[in-house]
């Protein structure tokens, strides 16, 4: 059992956890993570690593309310227990001395950025952090990263915060300047990592994504996660999570994303609609003793 | 039936003539509509009925077909006369886990392909019988903790809670050692947990058996990814004098073919896994969905074919295939379990094997190719070589399609201990007398040894391992006491 030391919101249906995992915060690296089960009934799920503290054994997760077991998950309290903690689970990101590195967060790829930037940057890269989000409340770990990086710049999609546009709007911009740019690695939704990688195909930018394909085990036993690069079949847990963004074939791996979509809609309807159930009955409560 | 005051002595011939008494079990239309387990046992009547057909021979071949050797003349000597939680003990002097066994042993091909009933009339029911009273030694809470020696302050680590990890682990605790179990998934038993469904091996069994080890001392601790969490190397520095490794072989295969990756497509490890571990039959109860169209197409002729394509008839799916690239003949699943798949209706393409998937626009698989086979020279497995016939391609409409042509070994061991040697499947090497492999206190056995086997074997190489390990950690020379040996093995249980 692994305790929930610290929950906070960040924004909307978005969770940060801080999770007691002494040896698995010892022994994680930038770029992996971890499975995470609720408890017994409960779907084995991955998240990344958003933070590690060896030294005091705890490990940051933050979770997007996005269907049953993330809504769940966001409905737990500081003091409960997770079932299993699973990792650290894939190959840590390639940490070298590239030079100039571009990192890339959308949404709930912002925090996994961060253990990064900081790895990056202590071997001695130049570390730019572009962050992105819908609007301006929505954007988490803001001051995390310019911590974590040399230089943050941020995008909001609809102009209220940074720049007005794209996490590529900026990416563009700072490659047609002529800005030297040695590697660039991106964390985030799908149509986010497909669009830097259009973004740094020409320049032939060497670029890394972090991908999230189902998974159910995450050793490599099951074959759920796997992912077309190059051509080939690999299995994400195990081979990845960080590929070539140039060789991921992105389509096919939005459509086994949505492998699922009828039964989690189910599920989630249904656990929404017991938590009406439950609230409406707990507030019809003191109104009965009145009465 | 027995005669219960004052049996008569039955002679040989008599013995012989009496029919092989079959094994009550559900109606294929029942179960196929539940997940219980199919067979429901003999009753101490027909145990005690079928033990009588055993002619006790002087020099019974049953033995030497058992990959164990269990006594099995003795074990049904001593059903016949009623004492049926002294047979489980006799068996598990040489086989730890009779319960599992008895249910999934081919013994077709092992004690009972040698019973010398066989050439005139059908053999001894060994596995009924084992399974007989195994489940009377557990449902009588007549589970025995033997009496533990003195601690040897000697600690070992098992990677994997399959029936090897399982073994070793019961028969170091049983020497005095200190033993933990590291099990990456978060619940222990391996494939009989993982992949062997309810219908065929229930949870419970495995769970009786685990719970045994815990009585007898041993930790378990599961969501322990070795070689990601800690590497075999730091478990020694964390003083473990000896590490059994038993992590099974785990890699699905594919067979590399067009439209592999299209939704629907399943490894039969992913399919069992999400019925079997996570309960997907239970969604939306439990959180972990499966989908089951209409026709499922499962690939392979092997156990795990036969579940996966008895699981999806009953997930719902109305066509149930087998496709598979050799005839009737060469498939190696239990003949048991090729009869109960076709008792519950399962299709059989035999010679016949998939060249490429078909997809819609949203990436669903709809049909499937194939190609006819027939067979050619034998290969180097001494089963007739499958040989595509030109032009006979055909198409099968699919919804879901299970991928069971076996499983590789998993290399995240071998990759991160530096110096263990492994062959060209990455199968650990070992000297098969200890299974110490080529790194000094670092043993293996099981399925991670020989590639995917038996549960039978894993557990016989977990017996084998585990006099080994202790001759190892006790610093007593390998070799030379054969005495000894011996000795180890009547102490056992
Ligand atoms: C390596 C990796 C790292 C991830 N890191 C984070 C993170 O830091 N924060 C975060 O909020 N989310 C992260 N995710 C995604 C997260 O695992 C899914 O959002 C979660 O499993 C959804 O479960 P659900 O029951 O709430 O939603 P569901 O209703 O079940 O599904 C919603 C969508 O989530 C995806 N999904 C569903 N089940 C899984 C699964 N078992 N594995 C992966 N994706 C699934 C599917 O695309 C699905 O359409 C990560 C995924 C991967 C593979
Ligand atoms: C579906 C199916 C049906 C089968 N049916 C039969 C049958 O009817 N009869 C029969 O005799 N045999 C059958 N077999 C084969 C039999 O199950 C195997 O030969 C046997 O289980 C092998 O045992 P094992 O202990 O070597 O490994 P496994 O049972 O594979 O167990 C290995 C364990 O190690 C764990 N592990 C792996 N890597 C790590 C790691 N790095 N750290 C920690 N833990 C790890 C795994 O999670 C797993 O729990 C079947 C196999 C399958 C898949
Ligand atoms: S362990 Fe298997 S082979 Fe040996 S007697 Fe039992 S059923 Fe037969
Ligand atoms: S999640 Fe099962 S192999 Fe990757």
């Amino acid at each position: 059992m692994f305790e929930i030391i610290d929950k906070r919101e960040l924004c909307d249906k978005v969770y940060q956890f801080k999770i007691r995992a002494q040896h698995l915060a010892k022994k994680a690296k930038a770029g992996q993570f971890v499975i995470l089960r609720k408890d017994e009934m409960g779907e084995r799920v991955p998240m990344s690593i958003g933070g590690l503290d060896p030294a005091s054994g705890v490990l940051t997760v933050v979770i997007q309310e996005v269907g049953k077991t993330s809504a769940s998950m966001n409905r737990m309290k500081t003091g409960d227990h997770f079932a299993d903690v699973v990792g650290p689970l894939g190959i840590p990101s390639h940490i070298e001395k590239f030079g100039h590195c571009v990192c890339i967060g959308g949404g709930v790829g912002i925090p996994p950025i961060r253990p990064i930037a900081q790895a990056l940057k202590e071997i001695g890269n130049k570390v730019t952090t572009i962050i992105g989000s819908r609007t301006k409340d929505l954007l988490i770990f803001e001051q995390e990263l310019r911590e974590a990086s040399h230089e943050l710049l941020i995008s909001t999609d609809d102009g209220s915060y940074g720049t007005h546009g794209f996490v590529t709007t900026i990416l563009q911009k700072m490659i047609d300047d002529g800005g030297h740019i040695d590697m660039v690695i991106a964390i985030g939704p799908v149509p986010m990592m497909k669009a830097v990688v259009a973004t740094t195909r020409e320049p032939k930018i060497k670029t890394y994504v972090s991908l999230n394909p189902i998974m159910v085990d995450g050793t490599g036993m099951c074959g759920a996660c796997r992912v077309t690069v190059g051509g080939k079949t690999r299995f994400a847990c195990v081979d990845g999570p960080d590929f070539d963004g140039h060789e991921v074939d992105f389509d096919e791996m939005t459509k086994r994303m949505k492998m699922y979509v009828r039964y989690e809609k189910q599920a989630y309807d249904r656990f929404l609609q017991d938590e009406h159930c439950r609230l409406a009955k707990a507030a019809e409560a003191p109104k009965d003793k009145n009465a | 039936m027995v005669d219960k005051n004052g049996k008569k002595k039955l002679t040989t011939k008599e013995r012989m003539q009496i029919p092989r008494n079959p094994m009550p079990e559900q109606e294929p239309n029942d179960r196929i509509c539940n997940f219980d387990e199919v067979p429901y046992g003999y009753t101490p009547e027909l145990a005690m009925a079928e033990a009588e057909r055993c002619i006790m021979c002087p020099k019974p071949k049953c033995i030497s077909g058992c990959p164990v050797e269990v006594d099995i003349p003795a074990f049904i000597r001593m059903i016949s006369e009623g004492d049926f939680v002294g047979a489980a003990r006799k068996i598990k002097e040489t086989n730890a886990l009779p319960a599992i066994c008895g249910r999934v042993c081919p013994q077709e091909e092992q004690c009972e392909a040698v019973c010398v009933l066989v050439k005139k009339y059908k053999p001894v029911a060994i596995g009924y019988l084992e399974r007989f009273v195994a489940n009377f030694e557990r449902e009588h809470a007549e589970i025995r903790i033997p009496e533990l020696p003195p601690s040897t302050g000697k600690k070992i680590a098992v990677v994997g809670s399959g029936p090897a990890g399982l073994t070793v682990a019961a028969d170091l605790a049983q020497m005095g050692h200190k033993v933990i179990i590291f099990e990456a998934l978060h619940k222990p038993g391996g494939v009989l947990i993982y992949g062997i469904p309810e219908f065929r091996l229930p949870k419970k069994v495995v769970a009786a058996e685990v719970d045994y080890l815990r009585k007898l001392g041993v930790e378990v601790n599961t969501s322990y990814v070795v070689g990601k969490l800690d590497t075999v190397d730091e478990l020694f520095e964390m003083d473990f004098d000896a590490v059994f490794v038993g992590t099974g072989a785990g890699l699905p295969n594919f067979m590399r073919i067009e439209g592999e990756n299209l939704n629907g497509v399943y490894s039969a490890n992913e399919f069992l896994t999400r019925s079997n571990l996570m309960a997907a039959y239970d969604f939306p109860e439990h959180d972990t969905p499966i989908f089951v169209g209409k026709n499922v197409a499962v690939l392979g002729g092997g156990n795990t074919a036969m579940d996966s394509v008895r699981t999806s008839l009953r997930l719902g799916a109305q066509n149930g295939y087998i496709v598979y690239r050799r005839s009737r003949k060469e498939m190696p699943a239990r003949i048991e379990e090729i009869h109960h798949a076709e008792q519950e209706g399962v299709q059989f393409h035999f010679l016949t094997n998939p060249v490429r998937y078909i997809g819609n626009d949203e990436g669903w698989v709809t049909d499937m190719e194939c190609i006819k086979m027939e067979l050619g020279e034998p290969d180097a497995s001494g089963r007739r070589r499958p040989i595509p016939i030109e032009g006979s391609n055909f198409v099968i409409p699919v919804d879901t399609v299970v991928v069971a042509v076996g499983n590789s070994s998993n290399p995240l061991i071998p990759r991160t201990t530096p110096g263990l040697e492994t062959n060209k499947w990455g199968n650990i090497v070992v000297n098969e007398k200890t299974m110490m492999s080529s790194r000094p206190g670092i043993f293996a056995g099981g399925d991670i040894v020989t590639g995917g086997a038996t549960v039978i074997l894993a557990a016989g190489a977990g017996k084998v391992a585990a006099r080994a390990i202790h001759k190892y950690v006790m610093g007593i020379p390998f070799e030379e006491e054969k005495e000894e040996e011996k000795e180890e093995a009547t102490r056992g249980t």
